[in-house]
Protein backbone atom coordinates (compact mmCIF):
# COMPACT_ATOMS: atom_id res chain seq x y z
CA UNK A 1 0.00 0.00 0.00
CA UNK A 2 1.59 3.26 -1.14
CA UNK A 3 0.86 6.75 0.22
CA UNK A 4 -0.27 9.27 -2.36
CA UNK A 5 -1.39 11.85 0.19
CA UNK A 6 0.40 15.18 0.13
CA UNK A 7 -0.11 18.49 1.89
CA UNK A 8 -0.45 21.78 0.07
CA UNK A 9 -0.26 24.87 2.29
CA UNK A 10 -1.74 23.02 5.26
CA UNK A 11 -4.54 21.24 3.37
CA UNK A 12 -4.20 17.50 2.78
CA UNK A 13 -4.85 16.16 -0.71
CA UNK A 14 -5.69 12.48 -1.32
CA UNK A 15 -3.30 12.66 -4.24
CA UNK A 16 -1.23 15.41 -5.86
CA UNK A 17 -3.18 15.49 -9.14
CA UNK A 18 -4.90 18.82 -9.84
CA UNK A 19 -6.52 19.67 -13.20
CA UNK A 20 -5.21 23.11 -14.13
CA UNK A 21 -7.25 26.26 -14.55
CA UNK A 22 -8.72 26.80 -17.99
CA UNK A 23 -8.76 23.11 -18.85
CA UNK A 24 -11.48 21.96 -16.47
CA UNK A 25 -14.11 24.72 -16.48
CA UNK A 26 -15.98 24.67 -13.17
CA UNK A 27 -15.87 20.91 -13.11
CA UNK A 28 -19.34 19.91 -14.40
CA UNK A 29 -18.40 18.75 -17.87
CA UNK A 30 -16.05 16.27 -16.21
CA UNK A 31 -18.40 15.39 -13.33
CA UNK A 32 -20.74 14.01 -16.02
CA UNK A 33 -17.99 11.56 -16.97
CA UNK A 34 -16.49 10.47 -13.66
CA UNK A 35 -16.44 11.20 -9.93
CA UNK A 36 -14.21 14.28 -9.77
CA UNK A 37 -13.82 13.72 -6.01
CA UNK A 38 -11.18 11.16 -6.97
CA UNK A 39 -8.89 14.08 -7.88
CA UNK A 40 -6.64 15.82 -5.37
CA UNK A 41 -8.59 18.98 -6.18
CA UNK A 42 -8.88 21.17 -9.27
CA UNK A 43 -8.20 24.78 -10.13
CA UNK A 44 -11.29 26.41 -11.57
CA UNK A 45 -11.58 28.64 -14.62
CA UNK A 46 -9.63 31.90 -14.27
CA UNK A 47 -11.98 34.40 -12.67
CA UNK A 48 -11.89 38.18 -12.97
CA UNK A 49 -13.76 41.03 -11.28
CA UNK A 50 -16.02 41.64 -14.31
CA UNK A 51 -17.34 39.11 -16.82
CA UNK A 52 -15.27 38.67 -19.98
CA UNK A 53 -15.89 37.17 -23.42
CA UNK A 54 -12.17 36.99 -24.07
CA UNK A 55 -10.42 37.36 -27.39
CA UNK A 56 -11.85 37.05 -30.90
CA UNK A 57 -11.70 33.61 -32.56
CA UNK A 58 -9.81 31.70 -33.84
CA UNK A 59 -8.17 31.33 -30.46
CA UNK A 60 -6.84 27.77 -30.77
CA UNK A 61 -3.96 26.49 -32.92
CA UNK A 62 -2.43 23.04 -32.97
CA UNK A 63 1.33 22.49 -32.61
CA UNK A 64 3.64 19.49 -32.53
CA UNK A 65 2.98 17.85 -29.15
CA UNK A 66 0.89 20.75 -27.95
CA UNK A 67 -1.42 23.61 -28.69
CA UNK A 68 -1.69 27.38 -28.52
CA UNK A 69 -4.66 29.04 -26.89
CA UNK A 70 -5.58 32.71 -26.77
CA UNK A 71 -8.92 32.42 -24.99
CA UNK A 72 -8.24 35.56 -22.96
CA UNK A 73 -9.86 34.68 -19.64
CA UNK A 74 -13.46 34.15 -20.73
CA UNK A 75 -15.44 33.90 -17.50
CA UNK A 76 -18.75 35.09 -16.04
CA UNK A 77 -17.12 37.42 -13.47
CA UNK A 78 -16.58 36.76 -9.77
CA UNK A 79 -20.12 37.64 -8.64
CA UNK A 80 -21.66 35.05 -10.94
CA UNK A 81 -18.96 32.52 -10.10
CA UNK A 82 -19.98 32.86 -6.46
CA UNK A 83 -23.76 32.98 -7.03
CA UNK A 84 -24.07 30.37 -9.81
CA UNK A 85 -20.96 28.27 -10.39
CA UNK A 86 -19.89 27.48 -6.82
CA UNK A 87 -23.37 26.33 -5.63
CA UNK A 88 -23.55 23.98 -8.64
CA UNK A 89 -20.01 22.77 -7.99
CA UNK A 90 -20.80 22.08 -4.34
CA UNK A 91 -23.30 19.44 -5.43
CA UNK A 92 -20.74 17.37 -7.33
CA UNK A 93 -17.43 18.20 -5.60
CA UNK A 94 -16.97 17.84 -1.86
CA UNK A 95 -13.37 18.91 -1.40
CA UNK A 96 -11.71 22.31 -1.12
CA UNK A 97 -11.33 23.76 -4.62
CA UNK A 98 -8.54 25.98 -5.88
CA UNK A 99 -9.87 29.37 -7.01
CA UNK A 100 -7.90 30.83 -9.91
CA UNK A 101 -7.94 34.62 -10.07
CA UNK A 102 -6.77 37.15 -12.66
CA UNK A 103 -6.89 40.91 -12.80
CA UNK A 104 -5.97 44.06 -14.66
CA UNK A 105 -4.92 46.11 -11.66
CA UNK A 106 -3.72 45.37 -8.12
CA UNK A 107 -7.12 46.53 -6.89
CA UNK A 108 -8.87 44.06 -9.25
CA UNK A 109 -6.93 41.15 -7.78
CA UNK A 110 -7.66 42.25 -4.22
CA UNK A 111 -11.36 42.80 -4.91
CA UNK A 112 -11.87 39.41 -6.58
CA UNK A 113 -9.88 37.58 -3.89
CA UNK A 114 -11.78 39.32 -1.09
CA UNK A 115 -15.06 38.04 -2.56
CA UNK A 116 -13.73 34.50 -2.99
CA UNK A 117 -12.26 34.57 0.52
CA UNK A 118 -15.81 34.39 1.88
CA UNK A 119 -16.53 31.11 0.06
CA UNK A 120 -16.20 28.07 2.28
CA UNK A 121 -15.42 25.67 -0.55
CA UNK A 122 -12.43 27.70 -1.72
CA UNK A 123 -9.35 26.10 -0.20
CA UNK A 124 -6.62 28.07 -1.95
CA UNK A 125 -6.41 31.21 -4.03
CA UNK A 126 -4.24 30.65 -7.07
CA UNK A 127 -3.38 34.12 -8.27
CA UNK A 128 -2.53 34.21 -11.96
CA UNK A 129 0.04 36.92 -12.66
CA UNK A 130 0.95 35.15 -15.86
CA UNK A 131 -1.85 35.11 -18.45
CA UNK A 132 -0.19 35.81 -21.82
CA UNK A 133 -3.51 36.52 -23.53
CA UNK A 134 -4.70 39.77 -22.03
CA UNK A 135 -3.29 43.25 -22.43
CA UNK A 136 -2.55 45.66 -19.62
CA UNK A 137 -2.71 42.98 -16.97
CA UNK A 138 -2.13 39.31 -16.40
CA UNK A 139 1.39 38.53 -17.46
CA UNK A 140 2.61 42.10 -17.00
CA UNK A 141 2.29 41.54 -13.23
CA UNK A 142 4.32 38.36 -13.45
CA UNK A 143 7.27 39.63 -15.46
CA UNK A 144 8.50 42.11 -12.85
CA UNK A 145 9.42 41.09 -9.29
CA UNK A 146 8.09 44.27 -7.70
CA UNK A 147 4.75 44.10 -9.55
CA UNK A 148 4.31 40.43 -8.61
CA UNK A 149 5.12 41.28 -5.00
CA UNK A 150 2.60 44.12 -4.93
CA UNK A 151 -0.18 41.81 -6.17
CA UNK A 152 0.86 39.24 -3.55
CA UNK A 153 0.74 41.80 -0.73
CA UNK A 154 -2.62 43.16 -1.85
CA UNK A 155 -4.16 39.69 -1.98
CA UNK A 156 -2.65 38.56 1.30
CA UNK A 157 -4.20 41.61 2.96
CA UNK A 158 -7.73 40.50 2.07
CA UNK A 159 -7.66 36.76 2.73
CA UNK A 160 -6.72 34.20 5.34
CA UNK A 161 -6.76 31.41 2.76
CA UNK A 162 -3.43 30.20 1.38
CA UNK A 163 -2.29 32.33 -1.55
CA UNK A 164 -0.46 30.57 -4.38
CA UNK A 165 1.05 32.84 -7.03
CA UNK A 166 1.01 31.34 -10.54
CA UNK A 167 4.06 32.43 -12.48
CA UNK A 168 4.83 33.01 -16.13
CA UNK A 169 7.75 31.29 -17.84
CA UNK A 170 8.05 34.23 -20.25
CA UNK A 171 10.73 35.93 -18.16
CA UNK A 172 14.51 36.02 -18.01
CA UNK A 173 14.78 35.12 -14.32
CA UNK A 174 11.81 33.28 -12.83
CA UNK A 175 13.66 32.65 -9.56
CA UNK A 176 13.86 36.36 -8.71
CA UNK A 177 10.09 36.71 -9.27
CA UNK A 178 9.32 33.65 -7.14
CA UNK A 179 11.52 34.99 -4.35
CA UNK A 180 9.84 38.40 -4.53
CA UNK A 181 6.45 36.70 -4.09
CA UNK A 182 7.74 34.64 -1.18
CA UNK A 183 9.09 37.75 0.54
CA UNK A 184 5.76 39.49 -0.04
CA UNK A 185 4.01 36.72 1.89
CA UNK A 186 2.95 34.18 -0.75
CA UNK A 187 2.09 30.79 0.76
CA UNK A 188 3.01 28.90 -2.39
CA UNK A 189 4.11 29.21 -6.00
CA UNK A 190 2.62 27.42 -8.98
CA UNK A 191 4.35 27.24 -12.33
CA UNK A 192 4.49 27.31 -15.27
CA UNK A 193 1.74 29.12 -17.14
CA UNK A 194 1.91 28.79 -20.93
CA UNK A 195 4.84 29.84 -23.09
CA UNK A 196 4.13 32.67 -25.52
CA UNK A 197 3.88 31.12 -28.97
CA UNK A 198 2.61 31.65 -32.50
CA UNK A 199 1.60 29.80 -35.69
CA UNK A 200 1.08 31.10 -39.22
CA UNK A 201 -1.39 29.73 -41.78
CA UNK A 202 0.71 28.93 -44.85
CA UNK A 203 -2.25 29.44 -47.19
CA UNK A 204 -2.89 33.03 -46.09
CA UNK A 205 0.47 34.03 -44.60
CA UNK A 206 -1.45 35.33 -41.58
CA UNK A 207 -1.29 34.27 -37.92
CA UNK A 208 -3.75 31.44 -37.14
CA UNK A 209 -4.65 33.02 -33.80
CA UNK A 210 -6.79 36.16 -34.20
CA UNK A 211 -4.84 37.74 -31.35
CA UNK A 212 -1.59 36.88 -33.26
CA UNK A 213 0.07 35.13 -30.30
CA UNK A 214 -1.12 32.80 -27.58
CA UNK A 215 -0.02 30.48 -24.81
CA UNK A 216 1.73 27.26 -25.84
CA UNK A 217 0.99 24.21 -23.68
CA UNK A 218 1.12 20.44 -23.95
CA UNK A 219 3.78 17.72 -23.59
CA UNK A 220 6.28 19.75 -25.65
CA UNK A 221 6.78 22.21 -22.77
CA UNK A 222 7.32 19.58 -20.04
CA UNK A 223 11.15 19.82 -19.92
CA UNK A 224 11.02 23.63 -19.70
CA UNK A 225 8.43 23.45 -16.92
CA UNK A 226 10.39 20.79 -15.05
CA UNK A 227 13.56 22.90 -15.21
CA UNK A 228 11.77 25.96 -13.82
CA UNK A 229 10.07 23.95 -11.05
CA UNK A 230 13.53 22.63 -10.12
CA UNK A 231 15.08 26.12 -10.08
CA UNK A 232 12.26 27.78 -8.14
CA UNK A 233 11.76 25.01 -5.59
CA UNK A 234 15.48 25.07 -4.80
CA UNK A 235 15.34 28.82 -4.21
CA UNK A 236 12.20 29.22 -2.09
CA UNK A 237 11.00 27.73 1.19
CA UNK A 238 7.29 27.67 0.34
CA UNK A 239 5.45 24.84 -1.45
CA UNK A 240 5.69 24.68 -5.24
CA UNK A 241 2.95 23.30 -7.49
CA UNK A 242 4.44 22.05 -10.76
CA UNK A 243 2.67 22.12 -14.10
CA UNK A 244 3.39 22.28 -17.81
CA UNK A 245 2.85 19.40 -20.22
CA UNK A 246 2.11 16.80 -17.55
CA UNK A 247 0.28 13.89 -19.16
CA UNK A 248 1.13 10.75 -17.20
CA UNK A 249 1.77 9.43 -13.69
CA UNK A 250 5.46 9.27 -14.63
CA UNK A 251 5.38 13.01 -15.36
CA UNK A 252 3.83 13.60 -11.91
CA UNK A 253 6.61 11.65 -10.21
CA UNK A 254 9.24 13.52 -12.23
CA UNK A 255 7.72 16.92 -11.34
CA UNK A 256 7.75 15.94 -7.67
CA UNK A 257 11.36 14.82 -7.85
CA UNK A 258 12.09 18.27 -9.32
CA UNK A 259 10.57 19.83 -6.22
CA UNK A 260 6.80 20.05 -6.67
CA UNK A 261 4.59 19.00 -3.76
CA UNK A 262 1.54 18.81 -6.03
CA UNK A 263 1.12 18.73 -9.79
CA UNK A 264 -1.37 20.35 -12.13
CA UNK A 265 -2.53 18.70 -15.35
CA UNK A 266 -3.58 21.06 -18.15
CA UNK A 267 -3.76 20.47 -21.89
CA UNK A 268 -3.98 16.68 -21.39
CA UNK A 269 -7.57 17.15 -20.13
CA UNK A 270 -8.53 18.73 -23.44
CA UNK A 271 -7.53 15.83 -25.64
CA UNK A 272 -8.55 13.08 -23.23
CA UNK A 273 -11.38 14.04 -20.86
CA UNK A 274 -10.32 11.16 -18.60
CA UNK A 275 -6.63 12.19 -18.50
CA UNK A 276 -6.53 13.40 -14.89
CA UNK A 277 -8.47 10.37 -13.62
CA UNK A 278 -6.18 8.08 -15.61
CA UNK A 279 -3.15 9.70 -13.95
CA UNK A 280 -4.68 9.34 -10.45
CA UNK A 281 -5.35 5.65 -11.10
CA UNK A 282 -1.91 4.98 -12.56
CA UNK A 283 -0.05 6.69 -9.74
CA UNK A 284 0.14 3.82 -7.19
CA UNK A 285 1.39 1.37 -9.82
CA UNK A 286 3.95 3.87 -11.08
CA UNK A 287 5.15 4.47 -7.50
CA UNK A 288 5.57 0.74 -6.95
CA UNK A 289 7.49 0.43 -10.20
CA UNK A 290 10.05 2.97 -8.94
CA UNK A 291 10.09 1.72 -5.35
CA UNK A 292 8.32 4.77 -3.94
CA UNK A 293 6.18 4.01 -0.88
CA UNK A 294 5.36 7.61 0.01
CA UNK A 295 5.20 10.50 -2.45
CA UNK A 296 6.38 12.87 0.27
CA UNK A 297 9.75 11.11 0.21
CA UNK A 298 10.49 12.15 -3.37
CA UNK A 299 9.65 15.85 -3.28
CA UNK A 300 12.82 17.60 -4.40
CA UNK A 301 14.80 14.37 -4.57
CA UNK A 302 16.72 15.73 -7.57
CA UNK A 303 18.03 18.72 -5.60
CA UNK B 1 -20.44 12.34 -24.76
CA UNK B 2 -18.85 8.94 -24.99
CA UNK B 3 -15.21 7.97 -25.46
CA UNK B 4 -15.00 4.91 -27.68
CA UNK B 5 -12.71 3.02 -30.04
CA UNK B 6 -14.23 2.49 -33.49
CA UNK B 7 -13.09 0.49 -36.50
CA UNK B 8 -12.98 1.96 -40.01
CA UNK B 9 -15.15 -0.13 -42.35
CA UNK B 10 -15.13 2.21 -45.34
CA UNK B 11 -13.12 5.29 -46.37
CA UNK B 12 -13.79 6.30 -49.96
CA UNK B 13 -13.59 9.54 -51.98
CA UNK B 14 -16.91 11.07 -53.07
CA UNK B 15 -15.19 13.92 -54.95
CA UNK B 16 -11.54 14.99 -55.37
CA UNK B 17 -11.33 16.23 -51.77
CA UNK B 18 -14.43 14.92 -49.96
CA UNK B 19 -14.40 11.47 -48.37
CA UNK B 20 -16.94 9.23 -46.70
CA UNK B 21 -15.81 7.22 -43.71
CA UNK B 22 -17.87 4.54 -42.04
CA UNK B 23 -16.97 3.43 -38.52
CA UNK B 24 -18.24 0.49 -36.49
CA UNK B 25 -18.40 -0.10 -32.76
CA UNK B 26 -20.11 1.19 -29.64
CA UNK B 27 -20.96 4.59 -31.12
CA UNK B 28 -23.28 5.81 -28.35
CA UNK B 29 -26.09 8.24 -29.11
CA UNK B 30 -25.57 10.64 -32.03
CA UNK B 31 -28.36 13.01 -33.01
CA UNK B 32 -28.42 14.96 -36.32
CA UNK B 33 -26.30 18.10 -36.00
CA UNK B 34 -24.01 16.63 -33.37
CA UNK B 35 -20.35 15.92 -34.09
CA UNK B 36 -17.50 13.61 -33.10
CA UNK B 37 -13.85 14.31 -32.20
CA UNK B 38 -11.33 11.91 -33.71
CA UNK B 39 -7.85 11.37 -32.27
CA UNK B 40 -5.19 10.77 -34.92
CA UNK B 41 -1.74 9.31 -34.21
CA UNK B 42 0.87 12.07 -34.02
CA UNK B 43 -1.66 14.93 -33.94
CA UNK B 44 -2.15 16.66 -30.59
CA UNK B 45 -5.72 17.86 -31.00
CA UNK B 46 -8.65 15.74 -32.09
CA UNK B 47 -10.49 16.51 -35.37
CA UNK B 48 -14.10 17.63 -35.03
CA UNK B 49 -16.26 16.07 -37.80
CA UNK B 50 -20.03 16.40 -38.17
CA UNK B 51 -22.14 13.25 -38.13
CA UNK B 52 -23.80 12.38 -41.44
CA UNK B 53 -25.59 9.32 -40.15
CA UNK B 54 -25.73 6.99 -37.15
CA UNK B 55 -27.54 3.70 -37.07
CA UNK B 56 -27.08 0.76 -34.73
CA UNK B 57 -23.33 0.41 -34.35
CA UNK B 58 -22.41 2.32 -37.50
CA UNK B 59 -21.38 5.94 -37.80
CA UNK B 60 -21.13 7.68 -41.18
CA UNK B 61 -18.93 10.76 -41.54
CA UNK B 62 -18.32 12.87 -44.63
CA UNK B 63 -15.27 15.12 -44.40
CA UNK B 64 -13.20 17.36 -46.63
CA UNK B 65 -9.42 17.19 -46.77
CA UNK B 66 -8.39 20.68 -45.67
CA UNK B 67 -5.15 20.11 -43.75
CA UNK B 68 -2.67 17.58 -42.40
CA UNK B 69 -5.15 15.90 -40.06
CA UNK B 70 -7.90 15.28 -42.60
CA UNK B 71 -5.24 14.24 -45.12
CA UNK B 72 -4.08 11.64 -42.61
CA UNK B 73 -7.70 10.54 -42.16
CA UNK B 74 -8.12 10.10 -45.91
CA UNK B 75 -5.23 7.61 -45.95
CA UNK B 76 -6.74 5.34 -43.28
CA UNK B 77 -7.61 1.86 -44.46
CA UNK B 78 -10.40 -0.51 -43.51
CA UNK B 79 -9.70 -2.08 -40.16
CA UNK B 80 -7.93 0.98 -38.73
CA UNK B 81 -9.00 1.69 -35.15
CA UNK B 82 -9.69 5.23 -33.96
CA UNK B 83 -10.19 6.79 -30.52
CA UNK B 84 -13.37 8.86 -30.92
CA UNK B 85 -15.48 11.09 -28.67
CA UNK B 86 -19.07 10.78 -29.90
CA UNK B 87 -22.36 12.58 -29.27
CA UNK B 88 -20.85 16.07 -28.95
CA UNK B 89 -22.77 19.34 -29.19
CA UNK B 90 -26.44 20.20 -29.18
CA UNK B 91 -27.78 19.01 -32.54
CA UNK B 92 -30.77 20.27 -34.54
CA UNK B 93 -34.09 20.81 -32.81
CA UNK B 94 -36.29 18.46 -34.82
CA UNK B 95 -39.45 19.43 -32.93
CA UNK B 96 -39.35 22.91 -34.47
CA UNK B 97 -39.56 21.68 -38.09
CA UNK B 98 -43.23 22.31 -38.86
CA UNK B 99 -44.76 20.41 -41.79
CA UNK B 100 -42.49 21.59 -44.59
CA UNK B 101 -38.93 22.08 -43.36
CA UNK B 102 -36.20 23.40 -45.65
CA UNK B 103 -32.64 22.11 -45.41
CA UNK B 104 -29.87 24.31 -46.85
CA UNK B 105 -26.32 23.00 -47.14
CA UNK B 106 -23.18 24.46 -48.65
CA UNK B 107 -20.23 22.27 -49.65
CA UNK B 108 -18.95 20.17 -46.77
CA UNK B 109 -21.82 21.62 -44.70
CA UNK B 110 -24.15 19.20 -46.50
CA UNK B 111 -23.40 15.97 -44.52
CA UNK B 112 -25.13 16.73 -41.18
CA UNK B 113 -28.30 17.61 -43.10
CA UNK B 114 -28.51 14.09 -44.52
CA UNK B 115 -29.12 12.45 -41.13
CA UNK B 116 -31.55 15.26 -40.32
CA UNK B 117 -33.46 14.75 -43.60
CA UNK B 118 -33.80 11.05 -42.85
CA UNK B 119 -35.35 11.73 -39.42
CA UNK B 120 -37.69 14.41 -40.77
CA UNK B 121 -38.88 12.14 -43.59
CA UNK B 122 -39.47 9.35 -41.05
CA UNK B 123 -41.67 11.77 -39.12
CA UNK B 124 -43.78 12.32 -42.25
CA UNK B 125 -42.50 15.82 -43.07
CA UNK B 126 -42.36 17.26 -46.60
CA UNK B 127 -38.66 18.06 -46.85
CA UNK B 128 -37.09 20.46 -49.36
CA UNK B 129 -33.32 20.52 -49.74
CA UNK B 130 -31.10 23.12 -51.41
CA UNK B 131 -27.48 22.05 -51.82
CA UNK B 132 -24.89 24.61 -52.94
CA UNK B 133 -21.50 23.80 -54.44
CA UNK B 134 -18.84 25.79 -56.29
CA UNK B 135 -18.82 23.58 -59.36
CA UNK B 136 -20.32 20.35 -60.76
CA UNK B 137 -17.21 18.30 -59.80
CA UNK B 138 -17.77 19.03 -56.12
CA UNK B 139 -21.35 17.77 -55.91
CA UNK B 140 -22.09 14.82 -53.65
CA UNK B 141 -25.20 13.21 -52.10
CA UNK B 142 -27.75 14.78 -54.48
CA UNK B 143 -29.10 11.31 -55.33
CA UNK B 144 -29.01 10.16 -51.72
CA UNK B 145 -31.24 13.04 -50.60
CA UNK B 146 -33.62 12.29 -53.51
CA UNK B 147 -33.73 8.61 -52.54
CA UNK B 148 -34.98 9.65 -49.08
CA UNK B 149 -37.90 11.42 -50.76
CA UNK B 150 -36.70 15.03 -50.46
CA UNK B 151 -37.34 17.69 -53.13
CA UNK B 152 -33.74 18.54 -54.06
CA UNK B 153 -32.37 21.64 -55.79
CA UNK B 154 -28.64 21.91 -56.51
CA UNK B 155 -26.93 25.23 -57.15
CA UNK B 156 -23.42 25.79 -58.49
CA UNK B 157 -21.60 29.09 -58.21
CA UNK B 158 -20.09 28.69 -61.70
CA UNK B 159 -23.34 27.49 -63.29
CA UNK B 160 -21.86 24.15 -64.35
CA UNK B 161 -24.83 22.21 -62.90
CA UNK B 162 -28.34 22.92 -61.66
CA UNK B 163 -29.32 26.46 -60.76
CA UNK B 164 -26.56 28.94 -61.49
CA UNK B 165 -25.68 30.97 -58.39
CA UNK B 166 -25.90 30.49 -54.63
CA UNK B 167 -28.35 28.64 -52.38
CA UNK B 168 -30.11 31.95 -51.75
CA UNK B 169 -31.02 32.06 -55.47
CA UNK B 170 -33.00 28.83 -55.23
CA UNK B 171 -34.96 28.96 -51.97
CA UNK B 172 -38.42 27.37 -52.29
CA UNK B 173 -41.45 29.29 -51.04
CA UNK B 174 -43.77 28.26 -48.21
CA UNK B 175 -41.20 26.41 -46.11
CA UNK B 176 -42.16 26.17 -42.43
CA UNK B 177 -38.66 26.30 -40.90
CA UNK B 178 -35.07 26.06 -42.09
CA UNK B 179 -32.00 24.13 -40.99
CA UNK B 180 -28.64 25.16 -42.46
CA UNK B 181 -24.98 24.22 -42.42
CA UNK B 182 -22.23 25.71 -44.57
CA UNK B 183 -19.71 28.52 -44.85
CA UNK B 184 -20.36 31.62 -42.73
CA UNK B 185 -21.09 33.98 -45.70
CA UNK B 186 -23.74 31.50 -46.91
CA UNK B 187 -25.35 31.30 -43.47
CA UNK B 188 -25.40 35.08 -43.14
CA UNK B 189 -26.89 35.57 -46.63
CA UNK B 190 -29.51 32.90 -45.94
CA UNK B 191 -30.62 34.39 -42.62
CA UNK B 192 -30.89 37.80 -44.30
CA UNK B 193 -32.83 36.53 -47.29
CA UNK B 194 -35.48 34.42 -45.59
CA UNK B 195 -38.16 35.58 -43.17
CA UNK B 196 -38.98 32.13 -41.81
CA UNK B 197 -37.49 30.99 -38.50
CA UNK B 198 -34.63 28.53 -38.52
CA UNK B 199 -31.31 27.42 -37.12
CA UNK B 200 -27.76 27.15 -38.40
CA UNK B 201 -24.73 25.05 -37.55
CA UNK B 202 -21.57 27.06 -36.95
CA UNK B 203 -17.97 26.03 -37.40
CA UNK B 204 -15.05 27.22 -35.27
CA UNK B 205 -11.51 26.10 -34.48
CA UNK B 206 -11.88 23.94 -31.39
CA UNK B 207 -9.56 22.82 -28.65
CA UNK B 208 -11.36 20.08 -26.76
CA UNK B 209 -14.79 19.83 -28.40
CA UNK B 210 -16.63 19.19 -25.11
CA UNK B 211 -16.83 22.54 -23.37
CA UNK B 212 -13.70 22.65 -21.24
CA UNK B 213 -11.31 25.03 -22.97
CA UNK B 214 -13.59 27.88 -24.13
CA UNK B 215 -11.61 28.01 -27.37
CA UNK B 216 -14.60 28.10 -29.73
CA UNK B 217 -16.87 30.64 -28.06
CA UNK B 218 -19.25 32.86 -29.98
CA UNK B 219 -21.15 35.90 -28.68
CA UNK B 220 -24.92 35.46 -28.97
CA UNK B 221 -28.00 37.48 -28.05
CA UNK B 222 -28.05 35.55 -24.77
CA UNK B 223 -24.34 35.90 -23.95
CA UNK B 224 -21.18 33.92 -24.72
CA UNK B 225 -21.83 30.35 -25.89
CA UNK B 226 -19.47 27.51 -26.77
CA UNK B 227 -19.87 26.31 -30.36
CA UNK B 228 -18.88 22.81 -29.17
CA UNK B 229 -21.30 22.59 -26.26
CA UNK B 230 -24.33 24.92 -26.51
CA UNK B 231 -23.78 24.77 -30.32
CA UNK B 232 -22.80 23.98 -32.98
CA UNK B 233 -26.47 24.58 -33.88
CA UNK B 234 -27.86 27.98 -32.93
CA UNK B 235 -31.29 29.49 -33.56
CA UNK B 236 -31.28 32.30 -36.11
CA UNK B 237 -32.44 34.86 -33.54
CA UNK B 238 -29.57 33.98 -31.18
CA UNK B 239 -26.89 34.97 -33.64
CA UNK B 240 -25.32 38.39 -33.73
CA UNK B 241 -23.94 38.72 -37.25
Amino acid sequence: MVNTRVTLCGITLDNPVIPASGTFGFGYEFAELYDINLLGTFSFKGTTRENRFGNPTPRIAECTAGMINAVGLQNPGVEKVVSEELPKLGKVFHKPVMANVSGFSVEDYACTCAILDREEQVGWLEVNVSCPNVHGGGMSFGTDPEAAASVTRAVKAVTKKPVIIKLSPNVTDIVSIAKACEEAGADGISLINTLLGMRIDLKTGRPIIANTMGGFSGPAIFPVALRMVYQVSKAVNIPVVGMGGVSSAEDVVEMMMAGACAVEVGAANLIDPYASLRIVKALPETMEKYGISDLNDIIGKAH
Amino acid sequence: MKQTVLTVTENIPLTASVYRMRLEGAIGENRPGQFVEIALPGRFLRRPISVCGARGGELTLIYKVVGHGTEQMSALEEGARLDVLTGLGSGYRIERAGNAPLLVGGGVGVPPLYGLAKELINKGKTVSVVLGFNTADEIFYEDEFRALGCAVTVTTADGSYGVSGFVTDALPENASYFYACGPLPMLKALCKKTDIPGEVSLEERMGCGFGACMGCSVMTASGAKRVCREGPVFKKEELIW
